[in-house]
């Protein structure tokens, strides 16, 4: 185990980034605070494929060790150490954690190239992947809790980075508030598992997983509902979601990294770490998670369907994507969901960090009406965007085909009708994403168009108005990662003969075993076929409509209510000035002025009042005074009476 | 054999009413101590024949030190009195009102 | 109850007690009533004489000296020496009340309550209580034993030493006490303390001309 004592490198490594930029950001400058960020998320990969390659050689039963660095909270019947869990789990998160952590920040360095707070950048950058290591590595609820929350607070530091820009601010404040409200569930959790386990800790004899076949059902039900709670805040679930188009404020590569790959996973990481404890819960706790996750589905894909920014279809798609994966935890394929956690990593900041290709290269431009056969332009951001595109929507042999189907098989053996819905979200998926890059790529060059009608309107000095440029190999390079891994990524769990099921079998020991309905492989093959013509009429359809035509021919295809997202935002939005203003102005003016500052300004008046009567005794008369003792003399006497007895 | 203590400490206790009495009543500072000494007086009374019935030397023993106290405590109040009230004709005890509340 | 022993006592004693009783409470009534403080002086010194006959009866003789040499002879002359210093002499105005009728019914009231009380308590507890302590004798001429003064003295010096000691250092304070009390102010002081005088002495003037026209006002009515 000598190696890995070292697993504290894993979270250590960032944060010495983090560290080392406080201090010395600003004097390092651009770029090299960017490679030194990078190195040290690099670094920390190196590591934990070290610890992978000494897992992978322990023998299968032995694979969970808790590496203990710290007593943390020692307090009465409650002792939390800082320790790190190394099991087929954790190690999974943090190996593609870190990995496109490591793609971004060499990312990062050619797209925040020019920003005045260039250093500031990565020193978020390498806090959040500190937190995440945190949270994916802790031995414990509340450590995990801690990089929780540590993820938060940067996903609010990163979101509102150009805070100079109100809608930045803004945007920043309504993903950490709506995380509370997550959050207070997990807390909730967390108290209901220490009262019914006596611990926090994952494993070992006092662990909450390994006990959890004793929690009594209704306690297990309200812990999953609760940490759902917390998923649903984390990984934009409904209703919960509404921050997470509003973080496309901030840089693409925070989009990339954070609302993409990694902190958005973290509520399917958690609710896949308790899956010991979904089994001891009663059936409607899965059932919540399912129909959740599949109307979140197919909510997301309706709006991304009607967006116009670049960014926000693909922030409504993670929506969607997430739904899938939510919807895979309460099916009980923890399996699926995971590989699609992983898949969709590899995709979604593939496809992330091509759109910020795409606006860098259109100089800060991110409205897809204004864009058009960027191909010609950009040819390594294009062909890469393809295999992110193929790869969402499902087509085969890339990674998405084969985690969007396990889901699906699991979904149909759930039920039939989410798996209904999964089929129409896939449809859309295809649709939507086809829609973008038949809008960005291909087509008519609509920015020349443009720019030449603002050029005649008044006197435009923008040189740069002038045509798009491919980027530069600090960002082009990651794209081609992970466009590979995009491609080749399903190798991992192919569903072939049983023996190249790698991830199946790797994850076996850190998740609940689940008695689900083996399908026949003419069913899998039947429902894989479904899939994929879904898919196919989904392009078609997109084809049809975005490719042939121009755009705005199609202005039917994009109703007001889908641009609008459904009007949730203006919902939320009404309610709490309607009737939320006035429950505040109850509390105010009512509450508040009347009762509370009545009872506190009472006091005062009766003490005064009190005073100044009790003040009248006082009449500067000493024989007044030697009455008032007399009569003290007497009452005594007649007390004394009384207790002698008379 | 003397009369039963029970007379000389109904007298006292009388004594002591009267005195009390003329303190809260009376304006003038000077008659107003002396009704003190009224008082003192009813108190030593009592506190003698409580030595006799008790048949202890040391009720006799308070009455000198209470002798001496009233002495001591005439002798500066006096000297209080002619202090504050110097060349004040006719003062009474209710023109010191100053601390009134 | 109460235990009259009337008949355990000689006639002597028992007329003693009266008449001394009956010099006491006239005494009592002549402070309380008389208008006049030096009447008021003068019943008091009555009172006390009445008391040193009671002491002398409860075989307190040494007690029945002193209380004749110091309270009758030194403090109430002190009373009488600064009655006429300070010309207090000028009679009370008893039918007026300034502090309002409570104050006299109250007065009255109290004490009287208290006395009723008071001798309540002492009958129902057969007036003295406690085992008479091995202190030694109080009687000495009627027990035959030591006289008076040797017991007093005795336990004075004895058992009551520290305290013997502690008032005889009162005794010099309260002598410091009156002659800092009682002394002149400096010349600097005193032209100030004229001014206030005066001053005083204008407000009280004119308090005292209210209070007149006020009785002249209700003796005509």
């Amino acid at each position: 185990m000598g190696t890995l004592d070292y697993a504290w490198l894993i979270p250590a490594l960032p944060l010495a980034g983090f560290v080392v930029l406080v201090v010395a950001g600003r004097k390092l400058g651009e770029p090299l605070a960017g490679w030194l960020a990078t190195t040290a998320v690099g670094a920390s990969f190196l590591t934990v494929l070290v610890m992978f390659a000494k897992v992978v050689s322990m023998p299968a039963d032995s694979r969970h060790v808790v590496v203990t660095m710290f007593d943390w909270i020692p307090v009465g019947g409650l002792n939390v150490h800082a320790a790190l869990l190394l099991d087929p789990l954790s190690i999974t998160m943090a190996l593609f954690v870190t990995g496109v952590a490591t793609l971004i920040h060499l990312y990062s360095i050619g797209y925040m190239h020019g920003d005045e707070r260039f250093s500031k950048f990565f020193i978020y950058l390498n806090l959040f992947v500190f937190s995440m290591l945190v949270l994916v590595l802790a031995d414990n609820f509340l450590l995990s809790f801690l990089g929780w929350e540590g993820v938060g607070a940067c996903s609010y530091f990163l979101i509102s980075f150009w805070f100079t820009r109100s809608s930045a601010a803004v945007a920043g404040k309504k993903a950490f508030v709506t995380n509370r409200v997550g959050d207070f569930g997990f807390m909730i959790a967390m108290f209901l598992m220490f009262g019914a386990v006596g611990s926090l800790n994952y494993i070992g004899p006092a662990g909450v997983l390994t006990n959890a076949g004793k929690i009594p059902e209704v306690t297990a039900t309200a812990i999953v509902l609760m940490l759902f709670v917390g998923a649903a805040g984390k990984s934009a679930q409904l209703p919960l979601y509404v921050w997470l188009p509003d973080a496309m404020e901030g840089p693409t590569p925070v989009s990339a990294l954070i609302h993409a790959a990694t902190m958005v996973t973290a509520g399917v990481y958690l609710l896949c770490r308790v899956s010991p404890i979904i089994a001891a819960a009663s059936g409607t706790a899965t059932w919540v998670i399912a129909v959740i996750g599949a109307v979140t589905a197919l909510f997301a894909a309706t709006i991304a369907c009607a967006q116009d920014d670049i960014k926000k279809v693909l922030a409504y798609s993670t929506i969607s994507q997430l739904g899938y994966m939510v919807l895979a935890v309460g099916s009980g394929a923890y399996v699926a969901a995971i590989f699609h956690m992983i898949t969709h990593a590899f995709f979604k900041a593939l496809l992330f960090l091509g759109a910020g290709s795409v606006i860098h290269g259109m100089h800060d431009e991110q409205d897809m009406k204004r864009m058009g056969a960027l191909r010609l332009w950009m040819p390594i951001t294009w062909v890469t965007f393809l295999v992110g595109w193929l790869a969402i929507s499902g087509f085969p042999p890339l990674s998405g085909f084969w985690s969007k189907d396990e889901i699906l098989a699991g979904a149909w053996s759930k039920n039939p009708g989410l798996w209904a819905v999964g089929l129409v979200t896939a449809l859309l998926t295809a649709y939507y994403m086809s829609r973008q890059v038949f809008l960005v790529f291909y087509g008519e060059e609509r920015w020349r168009h443009r720019a030449a009608e603002t050029s005649d309107a008044h006197v435009d000095d923008h040189a740069e108005h002038a045509e798009p440029h491919e980027s530069p190999l600090v960002m082009t390079l990651p794209l081609i990662v992970l466009a590979v891994a995009a491609f080749v990524g399903g190798v991992i769990n192919l569903p072939l003969f049983g023996r190249t099921l790698f991830l199946e079998h790797w994850l076996e020991p850190s998740l609940a075993h689940v008695e689900a309905a083996t399908l026949t492989s003419g069913a899998k093959i039947g429902l894989g076929a479904l899939a994929t013509i879904a898919g196919l009429a989904g392009l078609a359809i997109a084809y049809v409509t975005w490719y042939r035509r121009r755009p705005e021919e199609n202005a039917g295809l994009e109703p007001l209510v889908l641009r609008r997202a459904w009007y949730v935002d203006a919902g939320l939005a009404a309610f709490v000035s309607g009737p939320g203003r006035m429950v505040a102005n109850w509390c105010a003016y009512v509450l508040d002025k009347r009762v509370v500052d009545g009872a506190v300004n009472g006091l005062g008046t009766l003490v005064r009042n009190g005073g100044a009567q009790l003040r009248r005794l006082q009449t500067g008369y000493v024989r007044n005074y030697a009455l008032g003792l007399a009569a003290g003399v007497v009452l005594l006497l007649a007390w004394t009476l009384v207790r002698v007895g008379l | 054999m003397s009369l039963g203590g029970e007379w000389y400490l109904i007298l006292a206790a009388i004594l002591f009413t009267i005195g009390a009495f003329g303190l809260l009543v009376r304006r003038n500072i000077l008659v107003m101590f002396m009704c003190v000494e009224l008082m003192l007086n009813a108190v030593n009374l009592s506190f003698v024949t409580f030595a006799r019935m008790l048949n202890d030397i040391g009720g006799q023993v308070v009455v000198f030190f209470v002798l001496v106290v009233a002495a001591a405590e005439v002798v500066v109040g006096l000297g209080i009195i002619v202090a504050i009230f110097r060349r004040r004709a006719g003062a009474t005890a209710d023109d010191l009102h100053i601390l009134k509340g | 109850m109460l235990a009259f022993s009337v008949f355990g006592a000689t006639p002597v004693d028992f007329l003693t007690f009266v008449i001394a009783a009956a010099i006491v409470l006239a005494g009592a009534f002549g402070v309380v009533f008389s208008r006049n403080p030096v009447h008021s002086a003068l019943s008091l010194v009555m009172t006390l004489f009445g008391v040193a006959v009671l002491f002398v009866e409860q075989h307190a003789d040494f007690l029945a000296a002193v209380q004749v040499i110091v309270y009758a002879g030194a403090i109430v002359v002190l009373f009488l020496f600064v009655i006429m210093l300070l010309g207090v002499d000028r009679e009370e105005n008893v039918d007026v009340e300034p502090l309002g009728p409570v104050q006299r019914w109250a007065g009255l009231l109290i004490p009287l309550v208290g006395l009723f009380l008071l001798l309540f308590l002492a009958g129902v507890r057969d007036w003295a209580t406690g085992t008479p302590s091995a202190r030694g004798a109080a009687s000495g001429s009627a027990a035959g034993g030591a006289p008076n003064v040797d017991l007093l003295g005795r336990s004075l010096f004895t058992g009551f030493l520290l305290p013997f000691e502690v008032t005889a250092v009162l005794l010099v304070i309260a002598v410091v006490g009156a002659v800092v009390l009682a002394r002149r102010p400096p010349r600097a002081e005193q032209a100030e303390m004229l001014a206030e005088q005066r001053a005083l002495d204008e407000q009280l003037a004119k308090e005292r001309d209210a209070e007149l026209v006020a009785e002249h006002l209700e003796g005509r009515s």
